[in-house]
């Protein structure tokens, strides 16, 4: 399965919802984007954002001080 | 059966533009949100920065609406356009550094090409005639409608009735008799509608959607305009806007100090970007420097940094400075006494 890692280091909310958003459309239905965060409100976002827009959050988790969200694309969501 | 008709709401994360998308959505409509982010959006960022903040539960309002109202929202990044919109204004500022009138019709205008590429039939704002001082007036609203190109696709249900019919009303999409009057300052028609839908928690947005209308943030933007001789920022310019203590002691340069951990730690961030000071002595602030400083110059800095540190009654603060390729030297000074700040220096 491919996963694309996307670095929003120093990006303030709600950039890397923006980064997510951008990088999954276009992706099918599986694919999985990693967004790697320093804004802790990203950990809240970014799921708000998957779930509203149909896309499910495998993972949403901190490690060593950054905050990892990994969303992966449901097919009839991408728009 | 009719097709049925899609609209793009505006949201902003206020009860106006919830309220909007809910009687667009009472009236079988489906509707999706879109959310422009300038730079200059409240939304969040002191939280995230400041650390006594974050405490508080912080959540994106536009987000969270969307959530409520169960629509999709797209968030759209407009910081590089928006600088034509700020920078030069037609109608001018508001209050302070917003220009709002302008804005509107750029998002506006924003809005209406996202409806043609993806094949929606309207766009639809939480606008209501009086609402707001420069932006929100009887004479404003065709003004929005015309120069953005929207025309006559742009529908503000919340004073529909009080403006010339769309188009949307015009084909039946939606029904004008359940679109609404309120025209006026007053929220309480907007509060009692949402009480009518069940909403209780809504954000209460005081001067507006955006920093531009804070008249401290205006006077540091103002200021960072004025000494570089032209009205050109980088997001980076405006992030920075919003943290810290700031002092101009010379035009050329100024010193953005940290005034508490949240932020220092937001400001390290910056460190390959602008150099930077910090104490080693004593407890201290982290600095970050804008602008070209000679010796002399990093000295005084150093002055003034080691007066906002721990170290301020202290004989001798010693500090270390740091260039943008991170290469780093020790400074031993003597820590300025606050007379010795002149209050011009203070933006
Ligand atoms: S407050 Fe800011 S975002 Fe809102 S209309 Fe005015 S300039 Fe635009």
């Amino acid at each position: 399965m491919s996963r694309q890692i996307i670095d929003c280091r120093r990006l303030l909310c709600p950039m890397p919802v923006i980064k997510v958003q951008n990088a999954i459309e276009g992706l099918p239905g599986g694919s999985q984007v990693e967004a790697v965060c320093t804004d802790p409100g990203a950990l809240k976002d970014i799921p708000a954002w998957s779930r509203i827009n149909g896309h499910r959050v495998v993972e949403a988790a901190t490690r060593d001080g950054e905050y990892i969200v990994v969303v992966e694309v449901v097919e009839d969501s991408a728009s | 059966m009719s097709e049925q008709r899609k609209a793009a709401a505006l949201i902003s994360g206020g009860l106006d533009s919830l309220l909007a998308a809910r009687v667009m959505q009472q009236q079988g409509i489906h509707v999706e949100g879109i959310n422009f982010y300038t730079g200059f959006c409240v939304e969040g960022h002191t939280h995230a920065i400041r650390r006594r903040d974050q405490k508080k539960d912080k959540r994106n309002n536009a987000l969270w609406v969307a959530e409520q109202l169960g629509i999709k929202l797209h968030i759209i990044d407009i910081v590089e356009d928006y600088k034509q919109v700020l920078i030069n204004p037609r109608y001018g500022y508001g209050a302070n550094l917003n220009p709002c009138l302008d804005c509107k019709i750029f998002m506006v205008h924003k809005a209406y090409e996202w409806i043609q590429a993806r094949g929606f039939d309207f766009i639809v704002t939480g606008e209501v005639i009086g609402q707001r001082p420069m932006s929100q007036r009887k004479e404003t609203m065709p003004i929005v409608s015309d120069e953005s190109g929207a025309h006559d696709l742009l529908l503000r249900p919340l004073c529909a009735k009080n403006l010339p019919l769309t188009r949307p009303e015009r084909e039946g999409w939606v029904d004008r008799e359940g679109l609404y009057d309120f025209s006026g300052r007053s929220r309480k028609p907007q509060m009692a509608l949402a009480a009518r839908f069940g909403i209780e928690d809504y954000a209460q947005p005081a001067g507006g959607c955006c920093f531009l209308t804070d008249e401290q943030y205006a006077v540091k933007l103002q200021d960072l305009w004025r000494a570089r001789g032209n009205k050109e920022y980088e997001i980076d310019d405006i992030m920075l806007l919003k943290v810290g203590r700031h002092l101009r002691p010379a035009s050329h340069y100024k010193v953005i100090i940290a005034r508490e951990e949240g932020e220092a730690n937001f400001m390290q961030g910056y460190r390959r970007l602008y150099p930077s000071m910090t104490t080693v002595s004593h407890g201290g602030p982290f600095a970050l420097i804008d602008g070209d400083v000679d010796d002399p110059e990093i000295e005084l800095i150093a002055r003034v940094v080691a007066r906002y540190s721990q170290g301020r009654s202290a004989e001798q603060v010693e500090l270390s400075f740091s260039d943008k390729s991170g290469r780093s030297r020790s400074l031993k000074v003597k820590p300025m006494a606050a007379h010795e700040i002149p209050k011009e220096w203070l933006i």
